[in-house]
């Protein structure tokens, strides 16, 4: 899925903005993408957890798909309700191959304005690296079914933290109303916005699709309020760390199934008892029997943050696993990883070991999030 | 003071070379979290795998720019590893090693060779 090295690198429309913010720019699921601004990560992580922070996820894939009954038909690729998904609201989920893994995790929702119209299918969000495949595999699973348009031309703007919902309820001040996973469409920097309740940081916040020739007025005006800071792709990845979110291509592949990647919240209860999406056969017999493998996290109790790659040992030194994702958190300054172990289910307390260039280091099993979630779940 | 083309610096005082890395290295990597250095008594040889300096993002490995023996590690760095982006090319040292062949020094770049260099990069 990760396109060849060698195609040149694309840019998103807020690419100009980066370099004159001083962002340091690196390859990205195939685009120039800023991983830093002037501050550093460390800083930039810690202002989104204090203040508010602004980011370009405009590689990340935007789609409508439209058909007939778009929702019952996208029930044949995710293991989600959303034949049960009410207008303005948005749901978390996977897209499974027919063995029960995840090809990506995504964003799907029905957005309506302020009266409750405007419902136009299933608008949906995608990893920026998965993109290509994923609309592939839904345009092969659901032939005839949808059709899939791609919003090629919007930008996606992501505000994060304590301080993103008055910031952006100034220019928007319909946004107030709207509570975590909810969706609007809204008229605001004088044009039309799909505004969600959400993000990948554990903060309260909205990510904003926004036509392109507008990115760069909405992201100014926002980026001109003190409290906001532009946050490269370096403190977001320690940011959906310490919110305890999987990232796929780290922590989920092709080769992992919900259960395992403990995000059996994805199933719903219908659809288990349905047993009609793709790999159910699997997943109905792991959340009943549990899965070989699962998903841990861990808090790094000495020495070196333990990253992707580190082996988990048990305490007796035999290796049970391997870690997927880990780094240092600015918040808990010590390493946390989230990692996969295999024929056991440690609880949370257990005490285990990253082996760290060679050197087993104390982590303990912890409850994710490491850095709690601060979503706004009641207006 | 000397440096490598891998951004080390050396220092010497008689026999034995203060070690870290350079102002440049330190900037390019960030906000330093953690840094493992040396124990003391082990013998490296020049071009070896040092110490392991890590910032939020990534781990990153630091190369013994001379042989020797450590015979002192900066353990001040285990509670302030930042001090290596404070002060890199003071305070921020990592390690001391005992020249095992005085010559190695002499072949790495002086201030004015390094600079020119960091031009080309």
């Amino acid at each position: 899925m990760a396109e060849p090295v060698d195609a040149p690198l694309q840019t998103t429309p807020l690419h100009a903005a980066h370099i004159a913010l001083g962002a340091r720019m690196v390859p990205f699921a195939g685009y120039d993408m800023p991983v830093q601004y002037t501050e550093g990560v460390l800083k930039e992580h810690l202002w989104t957890r204090e203040h508010a922070g602004i980011f370009d996820v405009s590689h990340m894939g935007q789609a409508r798909l439209r058909g007939v009954a778009p929702l019952a038909a996208f029930e044949e690729v995710v293991p989600g309700d959303f034949i049960g998904l009410k207008p303005g609201r948005q749901k978390y989920s996977v897209l499974l191959n027919r063995q029960g893994g995840i090809v990506d995790d995504l964003m799907a929702a029905r957005p309506v304005n302020s009266e409750g119209t405007g419902d136009d299918g299933l608008f949906v969000v995608v990893n920026g690296a998965c993109k290509e495949n994923d609309f592939k595999v839904i345009e092969a699973e659901l032939a005839g079914q949808v059709t899939i348009e791609r919003l090629e031309t919007r930008a996606l703007i992501a505000l994060q933290g304590p301080e993103a919902a008055a910031v952006f309820q100034h220019y928007a001040p319909e946004a107030a109303s709207m509570v975590f996973m909810d969706i609007r469409l809204m008229t605001a920097f004088g044009v039309d916005l799909i505004v969600s309740r959400s993000g990948y940081t554990g903060e309260d916040g909205y990510e904003i699709s926004v036509p392109e020739e507008a990115a760069d007025d909405v992201w100014n005006k926002l980026l001109v309020d003190h409290r906001v800071k532009p946050i490269g792709l370096g403190a977001r990845d320690s940011l959906r760390l310490e919110a305890g979110l999987p990232l796929y291509g780290h922590d989920l592949d092709e080769t992992v199934s919900p259960v395992e990647a403990d995000l059996a919240f994805a199933i719903n209860k219908n659809r288990r008892e349905q047993r009609d999406f793709p790999g159910a056969a699997r997943i109905v017999k792991e959340l009943a029997e549990g899965p070989p493998r699962r998903r841990v996290a861990l808090k790094v109790l000495e020495g070196a943050p333990a990253r992707e790659g580190a082996e988990i040992a048990d305490a007796s030194g035999k290796v049970i696993g391997v870690v997927t994702s880990g780094g240092f958190s600015p918040v808990l300054k010590c390493g946390i990883a989230i990692g996969f172990v295999s024929g056991v289910n440690p609880e949370v307390g257990a005490l285990l070991k990253v082996i760290v260039r060679g050197k087993p280091q104390a982590a303990d099993v912890v409850k994710a999030p490491f850095v709690p979630h601060r979503y706004v779940r009641t207006a | 003071m000397r440096f490598t083309k891998d951004h080390e610096w050396v220092e010497v005082d008689g026999d034995v070379a203060t070690v870290g890395i350079t102002a440049y290295a330190a900037e390019q990597l960030g906000d330093v979290v953690f840094v493992e250095t040396p124990d003391v008594g082990k013998t490296v040889k020049a071009g070896d795998g040092f110490a392991v300096v890590e910032s939020v993002k990534a781990a990153s490995d630091v190369y013994a720019p001379v042989s020797g023996e450590v015979v002192e590690a900066n353990a001040a760095l285990g509670d302030a590893p930042e001090t290596v982006n404070a002060a890199p090319e003071a305070a921020g040292w990592f390690a001391k090693v005992k020249l095992a062949n005085p010559a190695e020094v002499d072949a790495l770049m002086d201030r004015h060779a390094y600079e020119e260099f960091l031009q080309t990069l």
